[in-house]
């Protein structure tokens, strides 16, 4: 569906030339839904902006449903841009506007005549659940409603692609899930095709198939979003990783523990898929001479399965330890020994 | 009390008001519709918009900002061969229009650009990834949404009009100025030059009013 191909986007600046993109190569499947996460200067928000001819890249090609988006311009490119839709941080909707104003204006774009618009109005305000609130005006709405009419304004002329630009990050957490619902629902539903970009672990744990991360204008890892969050490679995406999987006050607590239990060993456990459902700990405590305390747990859901961490404390002899530890990888369990006690 | 009122000569009182608003209603349409043009021109050639283009950028700004420099008084005397090679006569509130409207326009142009300024350059932006055209965007959205800020654009441009047809009036565009300056000043009759400022003073309030008015009803912000 989309196809990125040594992709460069150079700005000239005062200190030289700025390389906001350098040379990125992706492919995004039909109905998939693709991450780009990065801090923020990662290029990121370059990279998308070029799907939809809003930057041009300075060398390489964007193909997106089969229309080459870095050559076509003009008439052509205002087409295709309708087969292309956006939603945005600021959600920059029209104030003037009410909200089935805003959702008939790509219509009004696209030319559609005023009887089909307010029907195709009608069927998106129930899709994204603003009923009641058509007439309101955006100032009226909350950040999730605003993020609602911008997703129903992107839907409007039934595009095959939906580019989300940091779509929720100007919202509190609980929006953030409910507006993530709403677009993996969406994506089921009509198999459309997702490219969000964010600096959010949680969004991409939550909602994506596939997840690119960037730095400093290059993809540095690429992978279906499990595998990723199983095997991070780069230091940067195990940060990311880290921020669903290892929430602050971890490091607190071991900290805490490793002063109380001199001895023994602090122990990351990974699981992944069937490995979350053996009696690891049980035969742990049976099988070896140990003593094992949990300190934290935490279960996290992707699209494509289940994604796990526990922090245990092992003590006994350092032998001992060894040996469970050993055991621990023989079962397909991540381990990470976070430091000697 | 009645000696005084009767120094004033009611009728042409009526008729100076009548043509201070012909005068004012005339120059700021045309004031709206040139300002509007020209202040589009200069917000949407500037560097990173949609028409981005320096040459014109440069020609619309030096225009505006030459003719918005010169003080009225001195405009009207410098377009005196223009307004009789256009209407052929110096008298008359039509004679004042063509200065009217060139000493307001890119005044108000100038407030036009920053008005379309102040919309988040973001909306623009989703409007051309929906593929909007040009005429999409000015007409859809950056006039509709600078549309409170033109309307307390024009409203200030009206006021600042109306105080010009008074200038206009000291050399023989007629209206209040006229009137207060004719039988107020070289009559020496203070009373009347009162009188006419009172009717002035009702003129602007009236505009004020009606501005106010609609900028708040179009602001849903």
């Amino acid at each position: 569906m989309i196809s990125i191909k040594n992709v460069q986007k150079i700005f000239p600046s005062k200190q030289g030339q700025l390389k906001a993109v350098d040379d990125v190569n992706l492919e995004v499947k039909e109905g998939e839904i693709f991450g780009v996460i990065g801090y923020s200067g990662a290029g990121k928000s370059t990279l998308i902006r070029m799907l939809n001819g809003l930057e041009l890249p300075t060398n390489g090609t964007v193909t997106v449903a089969g229309r080459v988006i870095s050559k076509i311009k003009g008439s052509e490119l205002r087409k295709a841009r309708q087969e292309i839709s956006m939603i945005f941080q600021h959600f920059n909707l029209l104030w003037s506007r009410t909200v089935s104003e805003n959702i008939a204006f790509p219509l009004e774009i696209a030319g559609v005549n005023s009887a089909r618009r307010k029907k195709r109005v009608e069927e998106l305000i129930k899709l994204v659940g603003l009923e009641g609130r058509e007439n309101a005006y955006p100032a009226q709405l909350s950040g999730g409603q605003k993020q609602r009419v911008g997703i129903a304004r992107a839907l409007a002329n039934n595009p095959k692609v939906l580019l989300c630009d940091e779509a929720t990050s100007a919202l509190d957490p609980q929006t953030t899930d409910s507006i993530l619902d709403l677009l993996v629902d969406i994506n089921k539903r009509l198999g459309l095709t997702i490219v969000l970009i964010t600096h959010e672990m949680h969004v991409i744990r939550k909602i994506c198939h596939k997840v690119a991360v960037m730095e400093s204008g290059k993809v540095v890892e690429l992978g279906p979003v499990l595998d990723v969050f199983k095997n991070p490679k780069q230091p940067i995406t195990k940060r990311f990783v880290q921020q669903v999987t290892e929430p602050e006050e971890t490091k607190e607590t071991t900290d805490h523990l490793l002063e109380r239990y001199p001895e023994g060993q602090v122990v990351q456990l990974t699981f992944v898929g069937e490995a979350t459902e053996q009696p690891l700990i049980t035969n742990l405590i049976r099988d070896f001479d140990v003593v094992v305390n949990i300190l934290q747990g935490k279960i996290s859901h992707t699209q494509n399965g289940s994604y796990g961490t526990l922090f245990i404390h092992l003590d006994g002899q350092s032998s001992e330890i060894q040996k469970a530890i050993d055991y621990i990888h023989s079962q397909q369990v991540g381990v990470e020994v976070i430091s000697n006690g | 009390m009645a000696d005084f009122m009767e120094m004033v000569k009611w009728d042409k009182l009526i008729e100076a008001t009548r043509e201070t608003m012909y005068m004012t209603s005339i120059s700021v349409f045309a004031t709206f519709v040139l300002g509007l043009l020209l202040g589009l021109l200069l917000f949407l050639t500037d560097k990173g918009n949609i028409w981005a283009n320096r040459t014109v950028n440069v020609v619309v700004a030096g225009f505006v900002n030459i003719f918005r420099s010169i003080p009225f008084i001195i405009l009207v005397v410098l377009l005196i061969p223009f307004t009789k090679l256009l209407l052929g006569t110096m008298l008359g509130a039509n004679a004042a229009l063509p200065a009217l409207i060139i000493g307001a326009a890119p005044f108000y142009a100038r407030m036009v650009e920053i008005a379309l300024r102040e919309i988040d350059k973001g909306v623009i932006e989703a409007s051309q990834s929906m593929g909007a055209t040009h005429g999409h965007i000015i007409f859809k959205v950056l006039i509709p949404e600078s549309l409170p800020a033109l309307i307390s654009g024009i409203t200030v441009t009206a006021i600042s009009l109306v105080g010009f047809t008074a200038m206009a009036g000291v050399i023989g565009a007629g209206g209040l100025g006229n009137f207060a300056y004719l039988y107020g000043f070289q009559g020496n009759k203070p009373f009347v030059t009162l009188v006419a400022t009172i009717a002035i003073l009702i003129v602007v309030f009236i505009v004020q009013f009606i501005g106010d008015y609609f900028t708040k009803k179009t602001d849903k912000r």
